[in-house]
């Protein structure tokens, strides 16, 4: 008889029943909200005359509309600051702990949650943010979820939802120099496709993965609804627990990982698929187009339209129509206008040390804006007790408070006209990065940081 | 309990395209609200109007099309971000039915919790159905939910969804709050065997 599944297992712990529909209601462990898909979730509540069942199982905090130059209240944007004041006034009248720009601990709300401690190993997690398979790092089940899902979060803590198939992601070997975590996903996403994960969770295994840090594993997991699963994971080991112990919610560790071992994936566990990668055959990665699966690495030929299989020919002739690229061109070289360095994907200590490392061989080019945005206060103030933000400065950076900025430009932090963007964020989406125009190339930190200083996409493996 | 919702007739719109993200559906720059009401407005917007405002004839504004209610894609409608403000613009707009090739997952999901019946269709299928509403704009879709077939005059086609969400619309349980809140007793019970939650 074969094994289970860490999905399976925590999908047991956690379903409360079958409902007539078919689907499950699972409880959820940890529920996180932030400012722009829940006010309506409240407001369906009071429509309904219903509370919230477990409101210490809510955390909130404020990133999306944060401005990220001036926190001043009341914020000049009129819309930003009713946002911030309908979540201050839900959080306080239900009781949910709002983790505001005043408190010191503000920021996105993937990167804090692992930081207090609160995503933990073998939960249910959700938010309603599909970028919640961040938390999939530490062994949780976390997932995007919609308005009217929050709602019944809130009203019940749990939500009707099916159970996924698991597909297990295996990358083994050592990586090349220069190439992370983020060349590995975008890789995934190329092979696999923006829709290869649907209905899918990916578990995210092997050697390669196993050698990771959690905030690699957090950038890798993070993607995972890039490739259309709104799951992914990777298994909890001795890296896990040890980055979580001490965190202020880690109320008792040994009793964190024993679930964690507990809901550990058997050695010996049913997948539905299972997909190779070689560490070795990856470089580092850039997208060209306006999906995370129009992805090249640095020094490859940008595909004919005619190569490519037939339902991707459209996208990729809008893709190379809005870039203004062609095949058979490769991105080395490209301009670029903003560096975007940041968001829930790499927007945390370790990503900012890679990129002050490649920084301190040089300064930003002319003619370049760059911004570093960092994913909590609390990394903005770990990174200025290490002096990143002395080197970001002083190489020609912009040093921004915490906040999503530049990821989907709902604040002030937007591309202009037709700029093309070396970010580190996740999407490429047209209108993305806040200009409809506007162009966004996503690569790792360290390929963002050297496009800082070349003033154009280059190889980091030539630096 | 919500509204059995067991079929769908009304007139079509096509928006032709694969892969279109949430960000298309809805820029997040018109996010900023507190409510969905009045989202309609800005459904498709970058693609509806150039940056002084001025219309660029997509179908969403075109008089021939422009206010049917069953919305007729391509391949991974709705990929992206999970805003539910995506279909909650889409609905405000007035669009009470989505057939594509297929959907993305959160996206679908959304639509279920809204009562929007979200079909897949073959993409050839597909591509007929379109030409049809395209020549023909007065032309009426029936969507047969119990049966999973779209009719229009004269044409059969077969129309499929997730089981679980096609049982949701026939038996009135969409909107899940009321199902979901009446396990309260076992809601507890789970919750009571989960060592993070004893403190
Ligand atoms: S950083 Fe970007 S992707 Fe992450 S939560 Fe914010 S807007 Fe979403």
């Amino acid at each position: 008889m074969s094994g289970k599944s860490l999905l399976e297992k925590v999908w047991e712990r956690h379903k409360v029943k079958t409902l007539p529909s078919g689907q499950d209601q699972l409880f959820i462990g940890l529920h996180l909200i932030h400012e722009v898909t829940s006010p309506q979730a409240f407001g369906m509540l009071k429509e309904k005359g219903l509370g919230v069942k477990y409101p210490g199982r809510t955390f909130a905090t404020a990133d999306h509309i944060i401005p990220t130059d001036k926190l001043h209240r009341p914020f000049v944007d009129t819309l930003a600051e009713e946002m911030l004041q309908a979540l201050e006034n839900n959080t306080r009248e239900h009781g949910i702990l709002f983790f505001g720009p005043d408190s010191g601990k503000q920021g996105i709300v993937h990167v804090i949650g692992p930081e207090q401690g609160l995503t933990q190993p073998g939960m249910t997690i959700a938010c309603g943010d599909s970028h919640t398979a961040t938390h999939g790092a530490f062994g949780a089940i976390a997932f995007g979820v919609g308005t009217s899902q929050v709602r019944d979060i809130l009203a019940t803590q749990t939500m009707a939802i099916s159970r996924p198939k698991v597909r297990k992601i295996q990358v083994s070997g050592k990586l090349g120099a220069g190439v992370g975590a983020k060349d590995i996903i975008l890789a995934i996403i190329g092979r696999l496709g923006v829709n290869g994960g649907l209905g899918y969770a990916y578990e995210y295994g092997g050697d390669t993965i196993d050698a990771l840090s959690m905030e690699e594993r957090m950038t890798i997991c993070n993607m995972s609804i890039e490739g259309g699963a709104r799951v992914g994971y990777v298994n909890p080991d001795e890296t896990t627990y040890q980055w979580l112990k001490g965190r202020p919610y880690i109320a008792n560790f040994e009793r964190m990982k024993a679930f964690g071992e507990e809901m550990r994936s058997d050695g010996n566990a049913h997948y539905d698929d299972t997909v190779l990668f070689a560490a070795d055959e990856i470089k580092p990665m850039i997208t060209w187009g306006i999906t995370p699966g129009q992805v090249a690495a640095v020094d490859e030929k940008l595909p004919e339209i005619h190569d490519l299989p037939e339902k991707e020919r459209e996208t990729a002739a809008r893709a190379y129509q809005h870039m203004g690229f062609s095949p058979g061109e490769t991105m080395e070289g490209k301009k670029i206008d903003v560096v975007f360095i940041g968001s829930c994907t790499n927007g945390r200590l370790s990503d900012l040390r890679e990129v002050a490392q490649v920084v301190k061989k040089g300064r930003v080019a002319k003619d370049v804006t760059a911004f570093v945005v960092p994913g909590s206060q609390i990394v903005a103030k770990e990174a200025e007790a290490e002096g990143l933000d002395k080197i970001l400065i002083d190489a020609g950076f912009q040093w921004r408070s915490a906040g999503c900025s530049m990821c989907l430009g709902m604040n002030a932090d937007q591309l202009k006209g037709r700029q093309l963007s070396a970010s580190t964020s996740n999407r490429n989406f047209i209108g993305r990065q806040g200009s409809p125009t506007g162009r966004t190339l996503l690569m790792s930190p360290r390929m963002a940081a050297a496009a800082a200083l070349a003033g154009e996409i280059t190889d980091i493996r030539k630096m | 309990m919500s509204e059995s919702i067991k079929n769908f007739c009304g007139k079509g719109i096509a928006v032709r395209g694969n892969d279109i993200d949430t960000d298309r559906i809805i820029p997040a720059r018109y996010m900023k609200c507190v409510t969905f009401s009045g989202l309609g407005a800005y459904a498709f917007y970058d693609e509806r109007f150039d940056g002084a405002g001025k219309s660029k004839g997509h179908s969403f504004d075109d008089m021939r099309w422009a206010g049917h209610p069953v919305l007729l894609s391509n391949a991974n409608f709705g990929c992206g971000s999970s805003r539910e403000h995506a279909p909650q613009a889409l609905k405000d707009y007035g669009i009470r039915a989505i057939v594509a090739e297929s959907f993305a997952e959160i996206f679908a999901g959304n639509c279920s919790s809204l009562g929007i019946p979200a079909v897949t269709l073959s993409a050839a299928d597909m591509k007929d159905l379109q030409t049809c509403v395209e020549n023909s704009p007065q032309t009426e879709i029936s969507i047969d939910m119990e049966n999973m077939t779209i009719q229009t005059v004269g044409k059969t086609w077969k129309a499929a969804m997730p089981e679980t969400y096609r049982q949701a619309l026939l038996d009135g349980s969409w909107d899940s709050t009321a199902v979901l809140a009446s396990s309260m007793p076992e809601i507890e019970k789970t919750a009571g065997s989960l060592p993070y939650m004893v403190l």
